[in-house]
């Protein structure tokens, strides 16, 4: 026999750690699927947005005069701060969709954490200081090929990392309390990529400045995080942040972020505790 | 009201989902070290109930302690000291299985080495110390089952919750499973089981609850059950289907109770040979017929009131 004998009075190992031991706890867990799993994640994290700035930083960069680019810069500079907060707005997106489905459909990963001492909050809240390593880490892989092509302009590459972590977990929030709700095969993602997070890509500012639509479409880019986080982050690089703007475009997007978190946990509580 | 050693007491508890009330008021006791079954058909309400106990679906009415603490206000306390299987292995595939247990034991608030040293101990009892660093995907439907129980113990739960644990398993891969839960029961862990299979809850229970539409038809050891509501033997005489019921009037009196399926007639009586022979002597030929004792299948065919023909 190789399990521990029981007594009388055997009682059990488990204990109820605190909330923020036990959201670190799921980290944990997530950290041991990456370990295993990270080759998976890495092309679209760091290869697909290095890829864009090679391609129209250095290839159709050239095309476009120096003078015509706001603040003088190369395009290349113009665009790699933009491209941070959009290539971790859109695998936030990605992060949140079918992965948070499948954990409550397919693997039902979730069902089994909550037989746990963990709560849902827990598991909302974990889940969502992982993604902000994640964002953080592809960010920093990213700046630092950017930098080799001039695609950093100083310390202030710090603030725009931040800016993009903040982007991607405000868009994913929402996200995730949407995707806790779906019984089906998850089709609504399709609609949400196609109709949001791709025209969201092109015309929120990151290939160029939002001044440059229609006065009446500019408002629809106004409203997505990616804009308020493209903002910030370009802003840091040239300089240019203002303090009031800079405040709006931050409660813009912490306002997002704490909806959203707030929305997540009901969804997963009333998923998960029925 | 919590008795020291009752682990779980349920009073007039209840479960609704909208209008369908799927518990409906039932009152259990479950008892330190013993084995304790609910048994009923697909949708009697006894995984909700067990979802209760399992502090993960808050009552709709009633009472409920479990190991002495209300489900709805200490559930991530009370979560520490039970393990549970469910219905549907929600293992991590993408994980190891040894990772799988470690992960696991961490949300326990277990430190590393305890559930480094935990995990091998389990990986043996589930006899899966040879797959430790396979992925869990390809395991076989079994070894994913014994994967699940092993890592319900991880916490060395004071009770252990398991939901129709050998569903969907093939009668080998049951069996072994069977003798896993023999031996914790053995060791003085408090089990609580599903099923909807009579023989497992033969197998394994020592006290069940007979449920049916959300209540508690019937209590007792299955011994109990079966001689309270069912006669020592059973004659079943098989027939072509439908050709069953042009025999019943040949075997009108044979036996205290008979029983009328599709495709054969159940007389209950005491001595299962003799019936046989009168029913011989009476010209019934049957394609086949067994006599045999008495089981749960009987207990709840009498109590569920299916087919009963007098």
């Amino acid at each position: 026999m190789t399990v521990t004998t029981r007594r009388e009075a055997a009682r059990s190992t488990g204990r109820a750690v605190g909330s923020v031991r036990a959201s670190l706890l799921v980290v944990e867990g997530l950290w041991t699927w990456y370990r295993r799993n990270w080759r998976a994640t890495v092309f679209s994290s760091v290869v697909t947005p290095v890829l864009f700035l090679l391609s129209l930083g250095l290839g159709l960069g050239t095309q476009i005069r120096a003078g015509a680019v706001p603040g003088g810069a190369t395009y290349l500079a113009f665009l790699a701060p933009a491209l941070l907060v959009s290539s971790a707005v859109q695998n936030a997106a990605m992060d949140s969709a079918y992965p948070i489905l499948s954990g409550f459909k397919w693997q039902k990963t979730f069902w089994g954490l909550v037989s746990t001492p963990i709560t849902p909050g827990q598991i909302v809240a974990g889940r969502f200081v992982w993604l902000a390593a994640r964002l953080l880490f592809s960010g920093i892989a990213f700046a630092v090929v950017a930098a080799f092509f001039g695609g950093v302009q100083g310390p202030s590459v710090v603030i725009s990392l931040l800016a993009a972590v903040l982007a991607g977990l405000a868009f994913a929030a929402p996200i995730v309390a949407f995707a806790a709700t779906i019984e089906k095969e998850g089709q609504e993602f399709n609609l949400l990529f196609r109709f949001v997070v791709m025209p969201m890509t092109l015309f929120a500012g990151t290939f160029f400045p939002v001044s440059q639509l229609p006065v009446y479409i500019q408002p629809l880019a106004w409203i997505t995080p990616l804009w308020h986080g493209t903002e910030l982050s370009r802003g840091a690089a040239f300089g240019t942040l203002e303090v009031l703007p800079s405040l709006g475009h931050l409660a813009y997007l912490l306002l997002w972020l704490g909806v959203g978190l707030v929305l997540a946990r009901r969804s997963f509580r009333a998923r998960l505790m029925v | 009201m919590t008795g020291v050693d009752s682990l779980v007491q349920a009073r007039g508890l209840v479960k609704r989902f909208g209008d369908f009330t799927a518990v409906d008021g039932i009152d259990v006791e479950v008892r330190q070290g013993e084995a304790f079954g609910f048994l009923g058909p697909n949708g009697a309400g006894k995984s909700s109930t067990m979802r209760m106990i399992a502090c993960v679906s808050p009552r709709s009415g009633g009472e409920l302690r479990v190991l002495g603490d209300d489900p709805d206000v200490h559930g991530p306390r009370v979560r520490a000291r039970i393990g549970v299987v469910p219905q549907q292995d929600n293992l991590d595939t993408e994980l190891s299985v040894r990772e799988n247990l470690f992960v696991y034991g961490r949300y326990f608030g277990l430190s590393k080495r305890h559930v480094r040293e935990k995990a091998e101990e389990l990986l043996d009892f589930a006899q899966l110390a040879d797959r430790a660093d396979h992925q869990v995907e390809p395991l076989s439907g079994g070894m994913k089952r014994r994967l699940t129980i092993a890592r319900s113990l991880v916490n060395d739960p004071e009770l252990l919750l398991l939901d129709e644990p050998t569903t969907g398993l093939d009668p080998q891969a049951r069996h072994l499973l069977w003798d896993r839960l023999f031996r914790l029961k053995q060791q003085g862990v408090t089990l609580i089981v599903t099923t909807h299979y009579m023989d497992e809850a033969e197998q394994l229970c020592d006290r069940l609850v007979v449920m049916d539409n959300g209540k508690i038809a019937a209590e007792g050891s299955p011994a109990e059950l079966i001689s309270k509501y069912s006669t020592r033997e059973v004659l079943e005489l098989r027939f072509a289907p439908g050709q069953q019921h042009a025999a019943l009037p040949d075997v009108q009196g044979l036996a205290e109770r008979i029983e009328e399926l599709p495709d054969r007639l159940l007389l209950y009586t005491a001595d299962g040979e003799a019936a046989l022979a009168a029913a011989h002597q009476r010209g019934v030929s049957p394609v086949a017929s067994l006599v045999r004792r008495s089981s749960l299948e009987d207990v709840f065919l009498r109590l569920t009131g299916r087919t009963l023909v007098d």
